[in-house]
């Protein structure tokens, strides 16, 4: 059974990497800009997973990470002339930096508090990028980022190399991220989820292993940030507000929390839904709503979460 | 002197309307331990309701009332239907509030339409009393008035009445109060009604004075949040104080560090939450 249940999983993974790597060229360009935007949401979705799927803490303020990576692009680049390099270093390392400050006052909470922390601390991130406007340009937001130069002789002005790009920063932090949650560190992460009392007993660091993965959560939303920033070419305080950081707890919880894959599956959901019911309606809200109440009445695990489920065996969810 | 005595009053008489908008999260939050992301949608739409009430009927304590009414019934609709079977699952309460939310953004703005409106304040409430050099709206005065009334009637009801007494009873443990013969049900509906309504009220306030308008109910929420989680959850003390000190910050904030104002808003937040993760008087 296992050895079938790998195989299958194998298989999957493979003809999904292969559908991402041949079809886009012959996509529209508005079906390949979406595709582009699920995969840098899908590490925005990957690196929250590692706090809320796998250490279960749901963070209300995983924006600011997405918003300090794209910030760090935005004012680098359009006020110093930075390159793609010092960009992506900053912007990684400032998430990060920060993670480690915000880690310090929201890992002394838990549950509800720990919710309410992370949104506040969320909140001080979206203060500056809304008012501080010499820096930041305010509600105008920072407009004109050119496509990055990697200094590779690749233009990644165009739609199709750019997603190539995204695609391999995807499957760099998919892999990173793996690594992470597949090593003793991981698992630790995952026993602290199921009972931390117990793993202190055992004689684990319990505030450390959570201070670790909150801080290479917040490094890796920083990645998404700086991928986003050169992706829409424009940044602006609605990338870490409140609503920014709910719908990156949606796509974790829709694709299926510590599953990893459920994340970007998620976020891929999310982002060709609201942009496509967009098109046929004006009542797109209404409709993303709806999806926000199903998910949690319908698939309160999520649907890889579901799918593990049904590939145990376990019946007993085709009844509930 | 002049230009502190105005900022200290705008900021007192801002506290106050958050006050009325935060009070009632306090209740859902501290005492039900609902994370209610949809507590700006009862600002917004309890705004809104006055504002058609007005309209046709052109008085103002019939607006309110209206108000107070019809979003305690949307309140006590979304608590049966989905909230009370998601005790203790934050992430549910988030995502499916966050929805609700969204929907209510939403028909709203059908309902609505997208321009901004601002309510009619009676006459007796427009105008300004002036004290030697300086103006005070008469409108303010009045948000400070109602907040102080709304305070003394939460804290006398829930202190000194016997239904203050059940719900009391029905938080601290909810197994015992059924055992001794409180209907729990009825009491966490009401109040969960009781918390949506007031924010409703606040709508109906902050609409004669900043107006009604699409997004001003994500505009609102977060202040909502700050308030609650500075003062602490459940306490209305910590609420009525979190709501004053949020009130000034903000004001102060805005006025000598217009850069910096919501970092001057939400950094001392983040510092008391680093010393006092429960808030200043919450409980654990």
């Amino acid at each position: 059974m296992a050895d079938r249940r790998a195989a299958l999983r194998g298989l999957a993974g493979a003809g999904g990497l292969l559908l991402l790597v041949i079809v886009p060229p012959y996509l529209s360009s508005f079906m390949l800009t979406l595709l582009t935007q699920a995969l840098i949401y899908g590490i925005l979705a990957m690196s929250l997973d590692i706090i809320l799927g796998y250490t279960g803490l749901a963070s209300l303020g995983h924006a600011a990470y997405l918003g300090l990576g794209a910030y760090s692009v935005g004012i680098l680049t359009m006020r110093y002339g930075a390159g793609f390099w010092t960009a992506l270093v900053v912007g990684v390392l400032l998430a990060g930096a920060v993670a480690a400050i915000f880690g310090l006052v929201a890992l002394r909470a838990t549950g509800v508090y720990f919710l309410m922390i992370t949104l506040a601390l969320g909140m001080v991130v979206w203060g500056l990028a809304h008012r501080w406007v010499s820096m930041t340009q305010g509600d105008n937001g920072i407009s004109g980022v050119p496509r990055p130069d990697l200094g590779i002789g690749v233009s990644f002005a165009q739609g199709v190399p750019f997603y190539y790009l995204a695609l391999a920063a995807f499957l760099l932090a998919f892999l990173a991220l793996r690594l992470l949650v597949r090593s003793p560190f991981g698992k630790s992460l995952v026993g602290i989820r199921e009972s931390e009392s117990r793993m202190r007993t055992l004689g684990y660091h319990v505030w450390l292993h959570k201070y670790i993965g909150f801080v290479v959560a917040g490094a890796v939303g920083g990645f998404a940030g700086v991928l986003w920033a050169y992706y829409n070419g424009f940044v602006s305080p609605a990338d870490l507000e409140l609503a920014t950081s709910v719908e990156a707890l949606l796509m974790v919880a829709l694709g299926g929390r510590g599953t990893l894959l459920g994340a970007p599956l998620g976020a891929a959901i999310i982002v060709l839904l609201k942009n496509l019911v967009s098109v046929y309606t004006h009542r797109w809200l209404l409709i993303l709503g709806a999806v926000y109440i199903g998910t949690i009445v319908y698939a309160p695990e999520g649907i890889l979460g579901a799918v593990r489920q049904w590939m145990k065996g376990d019946k007993a969810w085709a009844r509930s | 002197m002049d230009f502190w005595i105005l900022q200290l009053f705008h900021g007192i008489s801002y506290g106050a309307l958050l006050f009325l908008l935060a009070g009632g999260l306090s209740l859902i939050f501290g005492m039900m331990r609902i994370v209610n992301m949809t507590h700006g949608s009862y600002y917004l739409l309890g705004g809104y309701v006055a504002l058609t009430t007005i309209w046709r009927s052109g008085y103002y304590a019939l607006a309110i009332l209206a108000a107070a009414v019809v979003v305690a019934c949307i309140g006590i609709a979304e608590w049966n239907a989905f909230l009370k079977r998601l005790s203790g699952q934050e992430l549910g309460q988030v995502l499916t509030t966050m929805g609700f939310a969204f929907i209510f953004q939403d028909l709203a703005m059908v309902v609505w339409g997208g321009d901004p409106y601002t309510i009619p304040v009676p006459a007796m409430l427009s105008g300004a009393w002036r004290v030697g050099e300086l103006h005070f709206p008469v409108y303010r005065v009045f948000m400070i008035a109602a907040a102080a009334l709304v305070a003394l009637v939460l804290w006398l009801t829930l202190e000194r009445t016997r239904i203050g007494a059940m719900m009391r009873a029905t938080v601290d443990d909810p197994e015992m109060a059924r055992g001794v013969g409180i209907n729990v049900f009825m009491i966490s509906m009401g109040v969960f009604a009781l918390g949506a309504s007031l924010a409703s009220v606040a709508g109906v306030v902050a609409g004669g004075f900043v107006g009604v308008y699409p997004g001003a109910d994500f505009e609102i929420l977060p202040y909502a949040f700050v308030v609650v989680i500075v003062g602490g959850m459940g306490s209305l003390k910590g609420a009525l104080i979190g709501s004053l000190l949020v009130g000034l910050l903000d004001n102060f904030g805005k006025a000598l560090f217009p850069e910096l104002s919501y970092f001057t808003l939400f950094a001392p937040m983040a510092a008391i939450l680093a010393v006092r993760p429960t808030g200043l008087f919450g409980r654990a």
